[in-house]
């Protein structure tokens, strides 16, 4: 039921359906849970051709090597619908894409733009981000990685952990302390910094799914041009928070979640057991409606949120509960798929590349790695405190002595 | 996709908000509770609600109506959940209302759609039949005459007819002071919701023929709109208590403990409002929304989307009640602040035109998932 869908989204929709019947059989395989290798000839010519069309890089200016339409929010989402419901790619996804990009286009210069924009959005150019580090996690502003400026370049020192593709990435956006005196939100600086500089060590991070995600990457005097600092000196904190922005929103991503569900009652409807599919029992219907409600709410709520946005409204509650509701929602479906899976599904072999495991290695993987995003990208604890602070207004916990 | 108001929907909102905070204040539940089973409610909050329009919200113009739809029905419903109205709605607003539309002859439109627009008719109902109901019903046809038992009778207090669903299909409507009527009044959980049963010896009644799950669905939409609006209504309450109580010479808004249970219910509760409203939305793009349409061309996504969204409203005002009760530790027990009244609406809606049990399965039958 397309309810209210304008004539313009409506042919949008039925362009994304010609290209996938036309193009679809180019489509790289989809994969959940982010890249894991650098994007082969295949993904390099999927995602030109998904640019030329406009299903990438959609709102991206034709001046920085995109699409060039308007940004709209409706777009976006009936692209990544259509896409989704096909099963087909909808691109490269990386963190440069999905996150640096936006925010170069809200508060880069016009030559960081020129620059980094064109051959990340074609893949050409891979990013990772370092954030996270091993005393600054949900305290992300407690950070401690430094970068001193000599001669014209920050000189850096210090850990970062969590950096998922750091081992194939090209470029990593870094946040550290560049003003050691000044209070700890207003000394952080955010850097574009090319990961062949000598002095960095990445050494990969193992973690429950078997798959090399994430990596933990050291830092001694490397050295970074002063010009790729995004906003001034102490300004990085207002740059990462244009990228959490991004990341809230796409960690809460209901479309997943709709793909999930489909494929979560695929898996009902083929698993026999004394041979019967599981969705005949009562039992397991119950528990794949139960779910199929609560994705419901997600998928309508998105739908309100994206109108909001689209009307330039503040949606206040309704966007701070996206990431907590949707990551523990993604988790509990991978949780049932797992056991209808049931001993048989014990079998886990993950390959490089998540697209090429087997069904029962997959679903755990998505089950594994879900968690990890429950986690991540501010954990369900900390977006607790921020939905009752931000979206109730009730008041924080006093601060302990020297908590600063 | 407007998951917004309209104008005129903000505009009736605000009004019939504004009009429940000021009637319904805590005395006039206490007061309608303790009238009980035999009382009717409370009538002066009926005639304002008439005044504003509620009861003809879903009759045409023509009848003395206002033309709207279950969004706008919904959004009523919404209101009265959040201040636990002590008033009819359900059977009197709704489920009459679109049963005699959708399944009544021009002659018992005729007969009974300006009545209803107009307050005086007063409909309680037992949907049972076709709901999953765990009461008795032996309801059964004597030529236009009806006999059999059926319980619980809801929104029985000061009511003048009665829906029927039948266990042999379609519904029945009934004059209350009709002969061969015997109605036993009996308290409910929710007070505010007083109870019947019903036993019919040959009495005079009007049959609905047809697919009555329409009217069903419209009902289980506007259950689900009610018991949201409570569910809200309670963490606010909780919300607004926790700012205040201090214990350890602090708020306990400030301790986590009771800042993320009431950031769980905020997540459960704010995704739900725009799936009710497209699910109310879906019942009026329905295709039999307009009268003397097949009941088999019915819009399988429209039902699914109303037994899915009444099973996760119960499930989500469960938990919401439970949590904001125990924000407001043994406060939340006692009827001191009138907490209960919320906790007992939502536990009553849960059970009433099939609890979530009954709607999945119906949802997973409408997708061709379940025989």
């Amino acid at each position: 039921m397309d309810l209210g869908l304008s004539e313009r989204h409506r042919a949008l929709q039925a362009a994304a359906r010609d290209f996938i019947a036309r193009f679809g059989h180019l489509s790289p395989p989809v994969g959940g849970g982010g890249g894991r290798k650098r994007p082969d000839r295949k993904a390099l010519d999927w995602q030109a051709l998904l640019i030329e069309h406009g299903f990438a890089a959609r709102a991206v200016p034709r001046r920085y090597g995109g699409y060039g339409a308007e940004p709209d929010v409706f777009e976006a989402a009936i692209i990544t619908e259509e896409f989704n419901r096909a099963g087909i790619s909808l691109g490269i996804q990386g963190q440069g894409i999905r996150m640096l990009v936006p925010t170069l286009l809200e508060v880069g210069t016009e030559a960081q733009r020129e620059r980094w924009i064109g051959p990340t959005i074609r893949g050409e150019v891979i990013w990772a981000q370092g954030y996270s580090e091993p005393e600054a996690g949900s305290d992300l502003a407690a950070l401690r990685t430094q970068a001193r400026l000599e001669d014209g370049q920050f000189i850096v020192n210090g850990q970062k952990i969590w950096t998922s593709s750091a081992h194939f990435a090209d470029m990593m956006f870094l946040l550290c302390r560049t003003e050691p005196d000044r209070p700890k939100h207003l000394g952080i600086s955010y850097l574009l910094l090319s990961m062949d500089s000598p002095g960095i060590e990445v050494r990969p991070l193992p973690t429950m799914t078997g798959h090399a995600t994430f990596n933990e990457v050291f830092f001694t005097d490397v050295r970074v041009p002063a010009d790729q600092i995004v906003l001034g000196r102490g300004e990085g904190w207002r740059v990462a928070n244009v990228t959490l922005k991004h990341e809230r929103m796409l960690l809460g991503d209901a479309s997943k979640l709709m793909h999930r569900l489909h494929r979560l009652q695929a898996l009902l409807a083929e698993t026999r057991v004394e041979g019967r599919p599981l969705l005949a029992s009562p039992v397991w219907r119950d528990r794949l409606m139960r779910l199929q409600g609560e994705v419901l709410a997600a998928k309508y709520h998105q739908m309100r949120l994206l109108g909001e946005a689209a009307r330039g409204e503040e949606s206040g509650l309704g966007l701070l509960v996206v990431k907590y509701y949707g990551s523990t929602l993604a988790w509990r479906l991978a949780a049932l798929a797992v056991d209808a899976l049931g001993e048989a599904g014990l079998v886990y072999d993950p390959h490089d590349d998540l697209a090429e495991d087997d069904a029962a290695t997959a679903w755990y993987a998505d089950w594994m790695y879900d968690l990890g995003l429950i986690i991540g990208g501010g954990s369900s604890n900390i977006q607790k405190n921020i939905i009752a602070e931000r979206g109730l207004g009730m008041p924080r916990e006093p601060k302990l002595q020297g908590g600063a | 996709m407007a998951f917004g108001l309209s104008e005129e929907q903000r505009l009736f909102d605000t009004s019939l908000r504004g009009l429940l905070a000021a009637r319904v204040t805590q005395a006039a539940r206490q007061a309608a509770a303790e009238a009980g089973r035999e009382g009717a409610g409370d009538a002066a909050l009926w005639a304002a609600l008439t005044e504003l329009g509620l009861p003809g919200l879903l009759l045409p113009e023509a009848a003395g109506g206002a033309g709207l739809g279950l969004a706008d029905a919904a959004l009523a419903a919404e209101a009265l959940g959040y201040h636990a109205a002590p008033t009819p709605f359900l059977g009197s607003a709704v489920l009459a209302p679109l049963a005699l539309l959708r399944l009544g002859d021009p002659a018992a439109r005729a007969e009974w759609l300006p009545a209803l627009a107009a307050g005086r008719m007063r409909v309680a109902f037992a949907l049972g039949a076709i709901a999953g109901g765990t009461g008795p019903c032996t309801l059964r046809w004597d030529g236009e005459r009806l006999s059999g038992e059926v319980a619980p009778l809801v929104e029985a207090a000061g009511a003048t007819h009665a829906l029927l669903a039948l266990p042999a299909g379609g519904m029945a409507l009934l004059a209350l002071d009709a002969p061969g009527v015997a109605l036993r009044p009996r308290p409910g959980l929710d007070r505010l919701r007083p109870l019947a049963a019903l036993t019919l010896s040959e009495a005079p009644a009007r049959r609905l023929p047809g697919d009555a799950r329409p009217v069903l669905d419209a009902g289980r939409v506007v259950l689900a709109a009610e018991t949201l609006g409570a569910a809200r209504a309670m963490l606010d309450q909780a919300v607004a208590y926790a700012g205040q109580r201090r214990q350890f010479g602090r708020v306990i808004a400030s301790f986590q403990g009771v800042k993320h249970v009431c950031a769980e219910m905020a997540a459960w509760l704010e995704p739900c409002q725009a799936f009710l409203r497209h699910a109310a939305a879906a019942q009026d793009a329905a295709p039999d929304a307009a009268p003397d349409t097949a009941p088999d061309t019915r819009d399988a996504e429209a039902r699914m989307l109303a037994c899915q969204i009444k099973a996760h409203a119960d499930e989500v005002g469960r938990d919401v009640a439970r949590h904001a009760t125990e924000v407001h530790g043994g406060m939340g027990f006692t009827e001191l602040l009138g907490l209960p009244f919320w906790f007992k609406r939502i536990a009553g809606n849960r059970q009433l035109l099939g609890g979530p049990e009954r709607c999945r399965e119906e949802a997973a039958m409408a997708q061709g998932l379940a025989a």
